[in-house]
């Protein structure tokens, strides 16, 4: 674990990545004492610039958009993070399943992926969520995850399949390991940095997905997220009257975890490859070598 | 040995001195090659052995600056015919390679394209240094071909087509094609049987005689190594700890090391024998 946290803070992009997933994490988790009004309560006239009382203003009914945005943290980071988990889940499995299996079971889960693959994905969650109504945020993950892992099933399926034909794999399958080591320990952790860009890229993926939906007014206007304040910033003409706040704030709220999400994905990166572990001494040997050559050109000039 | 017909011009053409080759860690630098000195003389073929990883193909990769970071030029000297390779810019740097010294690659059979014909991999090369039509393009891929023993018609072939050892002949040519000064080998026949790997180099002895260059021949092969090389180095750990002509390495050898060395290969004759074979 020491070890883990370690590479994460060695690495610059990393850590700055780690730095801002965790703040996003602890201001879901403190919304209630960061905060200081009730989100959804009118707490001052209608589209207020911000103002030492209102950090970032007031929307039109009135309500504290920090207040709003500290809240909606938890839930576009709980949607994210659980589509995330669905999203890489089936994604592994089918991908290293059809993989290693090979054969009949790779041509069926093939097939299945190939089909969920082509479906126009935004469209289809369009009418998914349309159908099922004003839809809340768990249907919204829900919805997300499983319309959404085919690509990274795909992604995993042709590592896998190059792992597969590494002298070391045969190798274990010629020692008689059984397949849930072969799958477990020999090629899971070799899997490591594309199920983690996976993971890291569908959270992002889920957390702009659920904007677009909620911002195009098909999830549930009582939640609280970046997707429904965007709602009602466009209802409220926010852009037209001025009221740049209302928009700016969750906008921004969504690029900023996103880069803090790829950032991270630098450090996963590093752990899942233990050669890229030697970057920083390969950065450190070009610019000493860039030095060194600079001194050599100019003792050779005199 | 060949040590006697090898004219000496004017001065060592590679000069190595105070060599010191690092690899950058998380915790100290590892010295792989520890302040080495030596000379490559004009048309003598340098033979440098060792085990495994006691830094002959890492100064084979600093000598032309190839070296890939983490390893690192610490300090030292290396002069080409009296110019400081280290302190050449990038478009010298450039143009010297390959031009001047060249290199067949430890697996030279990989390090031809797979999806380019040999006459593509020439035409790159030809291209990178001077702008060359295609008819001499062909004209001199023929003429490198023919030299290295592979049939002419064969540049239109890709790599898969052509036998191991007509790759490393391949690579060979590529090496030879500009004329180089030096060429630098490292381990160039470890991927072949010994008839191909005699075959290959008795082409590089006759080859020499005819062009004229020198050759730092890299091995962990002694027999192969005694036979081709005018001087040997043997190195330990990174430094170089016994140089001097074949016949003084292999008959009158100093150091400890080189001793164990030769008393590590195996042999046909009886100890008697032996001797007298030396």
């Amino acid at each position: 674990m020491m070890s883990v946290l370690k590479t994460f803070l060695r690495n610059r992009k990393a850590a700055i990545g780690l730095a801002i997933v965790l703040a996003y994490v602890v201001i879901a988790l403190a919304a209630p004492l960061i905060a200081h009004y009730e989100p959804l309560a009118r707490v001052g006239r209608p589209h207020q610039a911000p103002s030492a009382d209102h950090w970032l203003g007031t929307t039109r009914m009135g309500r504290d958009v920090f207040s709003q945005l500290i809240y909606g943290t938890r839930n576009s980071l709980m949607v994210g993070v659980l589509a995330g988990f669905i999203v890489t889940a089936i994604g592994t499995t089918i991908g290293i399943t059809a993989a290693y299996f090979g054969g009949r079971i790779d041509d069926v889960l093939n097939f299945f992926t190939n089909v969920v693959l082509v479906l126009p994905q935004l469209p289809l969650l369009l009418v998914l969520a349309a159908f099922l109504g004003q839809v809340s945020p768990l249907a919204i993950a829900l919805i997300i995850g499983l319309t959404s892992w085919a690509w990274g099933a795909r992604v995993t399926r042709a590592q896998a399949l190059s792992l597969k034909t590494r002298d070391y794999i045969q190798a274990s399958e010629m020692i008689g390991e059984p397949s849930w080591r072969m799958i477990l320990v020999e090629m899971l952790p070799n899997l490591l940095s594309i199920i983690g860009f996976n993971f890291i890229g569908s959270v992002i993926f889920t957390i702009i997905t659920q904007a677009t939906l909620e911002f195009l007014g098909l999830g549930s206007p009582l939640t609280l997220s970046w997707g429904t304040m965007l709602y009602n910033a466009q209802n409220a003409s926010a852009i037209i009257v001025g009221a740049w706040w209302e928009v700016i704030a969750p906008c921004g709220a969504i690029v900023l975890i996103g880069v803090g999400l790829s950032l991270m994905n630098f450090g996963v990166d590093e752990i899942a490859n233990p050669r890229m572990r030697s970057l920083g001494q390969v950065a450190k040997a070009l610019k000493l070598e860039r030095r060194l050559s600079r001194q050599r050109m100019q003792e050779a000039q005199q | 040995m060949m040590s006697d017909n090898v004219t000496e011009l004017h001065g060592p053409l590679m000069q190595v001195q105070d060599l010191r080759i690092e690899y950058l860690t998380a915790a100290e630098p590892f010295r792989a090659v520890r302040d080495v000195s030596f000379d490559i003389n004009r048309n003598e073929v340098l033979g440098l052995a060792g085990e495994s990883g006691c830094g002959k193909s890492t100064i084979a990769y600093g000598l032309m600056r190839l070296h890939k970071p983490p390893a690192l030029i610490r300090q030292g000297r290396i002069r080409f015919e009296g110019r400081d390779v280290l302190a050449f810019n990038e478009a010298e740097l450039r143009d010297w390679r390959w031009s001047e010294v060249s290199m067949v690659f430890q697996s030279a059979m990989n390090s031809l394209n797979p999806v380019m014909t040999i006459l593509g991999q020439f035409a790159d090369m030809l291209n990178a240094h001077e702008k060359t039509p295609r008819d001499k393009v062909i004209a001199r891929t023929a003429e490198m071909l023919d030299m290295v023993g592979i049939p002419s018609e064969r540049m239109h072939a890709y790599p898969h087509q052509l036998s191991g050892g007509m790759r490393q002949r391949v690579a060979l040519a590529l090496a030879l094609t500009l004329r180089p000064k030096l060429i630098i080998m490292d381990e160039p026949t470890t991927a072949l049987d010994v008839v191909v790997q005699r075959e290959i180099l008795q082409e590089v002895l006759r080859l020499r005689e005819q062009l004229g260059f020198s050759v730092l021949f890299i091995t962990h092969d002694l027999a192969l190594m005694a036979q081709i090389s005018d001087r040997i180095g043997i190195m330990k750990g990174g430094e170089i700890v016994e140089i001097g002509s074949t016949t003084q390495i292999v008959g009158n050898p100093q150091h400890d090391y080189t001793r164990t060395l030769w008393d590590a290969m195996p042999v046909l004759h009886t100890e008697e024998e032996r001797s007298h074979v030396r």
